[in-house]
């Protein structure tokens, strides 16, 4: 029974891989910029995003929040159209500029409609937005203004208590752990934006992913249109080593709400890791797989006792971070995080059943076509290839690659990123205070 | 001039519509199939008409409890069982429900519509509701309860604003349910739930994707075709009994910032042809928030500087009534007196002067752009069809609301904004913040003004 379900698993991925991934073209701008392009002529649409290594852990320890804020300022003013133009403008075409920003990378995005007139406007004022951002004094002080609120208002919430808490519980002082105070932010000066600007946005770091109706000779000079006039740059120092954890930490944080927020973790790996594929399909087992996987049976399915109780690996240029999490009502708070480590030992020192990574395999190579079905989801791809410089087959590679996990990887996998003996615990929530260690 | 532009809306909504097919079983089931062949993936969903609102005293949240239970397992399908079986395939899945409706659904690869199909159709008349699973499933939506709302100060509010604002209408509970009723729910409460509302003829299936449609009816009659009809109770008709002036409330909850909400008691889509208030104020709401230049944040949140962030909504369809809001959150140093009384002001401006008609033409790119947009999304395509199905229109009513978005005046604009947001209409909830702990106050923490 178990060799024909076996086969049969091997038939589905088989059947799934045949379906064909998006032709991803690379090539480099003039400007130095790396382009990655899929031509898609299903919809009259591009997608466009444009990323940097200029996340908030690019930061000067010095000067945090600048990264933050140069980001946000982008598209609040460029040369020749101020804040109001540019939202008008792009709406007047349907066009929407969006953006992304975490502690490696800085991205901006555009969906425009194909239509020449349309288009045209569009990538136009993205063009200024990247190339001729002008960081006014005037948006400076509101955005500060705005930005001191929603911290403020963030310190009050469990939610951003534990990861700020987490964090540094994890990462120490490496950027990763850094969260930005309001001190930081109102010590912030324009001439910090520009300078950050200027070393962190060179047309050499840029990566220019296109997806859509557009042919190769447009999405040349597309990337050329946008990379063209970025500052020099190239002065960019790799970010520091994150160094493991040598010890388990535990630490409560009073708070009035009547749920607690638990986070547990550990640095995990860095996006190039040889382990990565490995320990992503260990993962789904532990606490990655939805409905099906061990953290959620035992809490939730077994116990009732969370919503919703996860894990995951944030694999960054650096080592980010192995998270689990949950949210209990405070009364049974010992006893949920009891469930959670003793799943998390038996995982990492039982290891994982071969029933196990055979569903796992099965829902993470069955559902490939799932995660590249829209050019929304094939352009941050393209993004992610190009920024952390994985192979152009990626793609084609990813089922083969999970096929190949076995249990005997995962197993030695955690037992050598994992210790259960050692690892930070963050819990927001109840009365008690004080820190054991 | 006049007749050529009717022809060319009539082209393009038999344009729209010709993937869309559509049949009814013997049993009352509607079946709608999308074909669209961009990737080899399908949506499956299931709509049942019982949301929160079909709910009586005493048992709120029993609609979305029962959407919890719908995952414990049948006859022939044991507890758990249908997430590994879905998982398996590949697939993705969960549910969500609503004042209106309750759905499910699942995205998988092309080749697994048919298990897809026949799971979803064995619980929709197998369920196995026992006592053991709903008493450790009733904790679970408790703790969603204190995650969502009680521990959430702008749901919270939210919450009571809708509580406040409809006397008789169910949508004055929340969709969640009130915890002392989830405290006193039993499994009998959900048995009766889903043995009055879970029936083929109270249900809309929605199957989007790479599949042929002829095919999906085959396996609709096969797997759904096999449920019995159910006998409906008569619904009731609620009618909100008409405001007589302001209301007012506030909510205090730990936070740092104030908030405040202004909701107007407004009308909703009930005849596409002849209604005309309802597209009015869809437009309002995107001259007022339909990009980050339009009205309120280019005054408010940029010149002014009286806000933080302010937005304007307002949804069309549903089974009930519906209300056209605007949240904001005050800019340090402004109260939430000002801060009301500059969006006053904005949305007097509109009653006095009207709006241009350059912020319609933007309006219009931008709806007609999205309509571009929502192709790239498989699943919001389905979701559209079922929630206007689910709410009492038809999906053939799409193209012809788009056509009368697209329709509307700035006459019709300036005459909704002075018609609807009347005082008289008028729900205020004001979020009063509290600090985290008594030592804070005492330290001399912020002082909030109101």
């Amino acid at each position: 029974m178990r060799t024909r379900l076996f086969s049969f698993a091997l038939l589905c991925a088989f059947a799934v891989s045949a379906f064909a991934t998006p032709q991803i073209q690379h090539w480099q701008a003039p400007s130095g910029a790396q382009v990655y392009f899929v031509e898609d002529h299903n919809l009259p649409m591009l997608d466009v995003a444009v990323s940097f290594p200029a996340g908030s852990a690019y930061d000067d320890a010095a000067k945090k929040g600048v990264a933050g804020l140069t980001h946000g300022l982008l598209d609040l003013g460029v040369q020749g159209m101020n804040e109001d133009d540019i939202a008008r403008k792009l709406a007047d075409v349907g066009a929407r500029i969006g953006s992304s920003f975490d502690a490696d990378r800085s991205s901006v995005t555009l969906r425009t409609l194909s239509s020449a007139a349309e288009q045209v406007v569009a990538l136009d004022i993205l063009s200024r937005v990247l190339q001729q951002p002008l960081f006014t004094e005037e948006v400076l002080g509101r955005e500060k203004s705005r930005l001191i609120a929603s911290l403020r208002e963030a310190e009050t919430k469990p939610e951003f208590l534990s990861e700020k808490a987490f964090g540094k519980a994890v990462f120490g002082e490496h950027p990763y752990g850094w969260q930005t105070e309001v001190v930081d932010i109102e010590k912030v000066q324009r001439a910090d934006l520009l300078e950050f600007y200027r070393s962190h946005y060179g047309a050499r770091e840029a990566v220019v992913a296109l997806m859509g109706d557009v042919s190769r000779q447009q999405a040349e000079a597309i990337a050329q249109q946008l990379t063209a006039q970025l500052p020099q740059g190239g002065d960019v120092a790799p970010l520091p080593a994150v160094a493991g954890l040598g010890k388990s930490s535990e630490q409560r944080i009073p708070h009035p709400a009547s749920q607690s927020h638990i986070l547990i973790g550990v640095p995990g790996i860095a996006r190039n890791d040889p382990d990565y594929f490995t320990l992503y399909v260990g993962n789904y087992i532990l606490g990655g797989g939805g409905f099906v996987s061990r953290l959620m049976n035992e809490v939730r399915e077994k116990r009732g006792m969370a919503y919703s109780v996860y894990s995951y690996f944030m694999p960054m240029q650096q080592p980010g971070a192995f998270q689990i999490g949950l949210q209990t009502k405070n009364e049974q708070v010992d006893e949920a995080l009891q469930v959670v480590r003793k799943t998390v030992r038996d995982f990492v020192e039982k290891g994982v059943t071969t029933a196990e990574l055979r569903a796992a395999k099965q829902n993470i190579i069955g559902g490939f076509p799932l995660r590249i079905d829209s050019n929304r989801k094939i352009l941050e791809y393209l993004s992610v290839i190009g920024f952390y410089h994985l192979p152009l087959t990626y793609l084609d590679d990813f089922q083969a690659r999970v096929e190949q996990v076995n249990t005997r990887s995962i197993n030695e996998a955690f037992r050598r990123r994992i210790n259960p003996d050692a690892m930070a615990t963050v819990i927001v929530g109840g009365q008690a205070a004080g820190e054991k260690k | 001039m006049r007749f050529y532009a009717i022809c060319l809306g009539l082209l393009a909504a038999f344009t729209a519509q010709a993937e869309i097919f559509e049949q009814t079983l013997s049993n009352g089931l509607k079946v709608i199939v999308k074909e669209d062949r961009r990737a080899p993936v399908i949506v499956q969903q299931i709509w049942y008409r019982a949301g929160s609102m079909d709910e009586k005293t005493g048992v709120t949240g029993v609609a979305h409890v029962l959407e919890h239970m719908m995952f414990k397992g049948t006859k022939t399908v044991p507890v758990g069982e249908f997430s590994r079986r879905i998982a398996a395939a590949g697939g993705r899945e969960n549910a969500f429900t609503s004042y209106d409706y309750t759905a499910y659904f699942q995205q998988l690869h092309k080749s697994k519509l048919e298990l897809a199909m026949k799971l979803e159709a064995d619980r929709m008349h197998n369920l196995n509701l026992s006592d053991q699973e709903f008493a450790k499933e009733i904790r679970v939506v408790m703790e969603e309860r204190r995650w969502r709302t009680d521990d959430d100060a702008h749901a919270l509010l939210d919450e009571r604003m809708m509580a406040m604002a409809y006397q008789e209408h169910p949508y004055r509970n929340p969709i969640v349910g009130w915890m002392n009723d989830l405290k006193n729910l039993t499994a009998d409460d959900a048995r009766l739930w889903y043995h009055t509302w879970y029936s083929p003829n109270n249900a809309t299936l929605v199957i989007a994707g790479d599949v042929d449609a002829k095919q999906v009816f085959a396996l609709a009659r096969k797997y759904y075709g096999r449920v019995h009809a159910g006998k409906l109770p008569v619904r009731k008709h609620y009618e909100e009994p008409a405001q007589l002036g302001i209301k007012r409330i506030e909510v205090k909850a730990p936070a740092e910032l104030p908030y405040l909400v202004m909701a107007y008691h407004a009308p909703t889509l009930r005849d596409v042809e002849s209604d005309w208030q309802p597209y009015a104020l869809s437009v309002l709401a995107g001259v007022l928030d339909g990009n980050d230049s339009a009205r309120l944040n280019k005054s408010l949140v940029r010149e002014q500087q009286v806000a933080t962030s302010i937005g304007a909504s307002y949804a069309n369809t549903s089974r009930g009534p519906t209300m056209f809001s605007l949240e904001a959150t005050p800019a340090a140093g402004t109260s939430v007196d000002k801060l009301e009384a500059a969006i006053r002001e904005q949305l007097q401006m509109i009653v006095r002067d009207g709006v241009s008609e350059e912020e319609l033409k933007r309006v219009r790119a931008q709806v007609t752009a999205a309509e571009v947009y929502k192709l790239d999304s498989l699943f919001y395509q389905a979701m559209q069809i079922g929630q206007i199905e689910s709410i009492g229109l038809s999906h053939q009513d799409l193209p012809v609301i788009l056509k009368k978005l697209q329709a509307v005046t700035a006459e019709q604009v300036q005459a909704v904004a002075r018609d609807i947001l009347r005082d008289d209409q008028l729900t205020v909830a004001v979020l009063d913040p509290q600090p985290l702990s008594a030592d804070k106050l005492q330290q001399g923490g912020h002082v909030h003004a109101h």
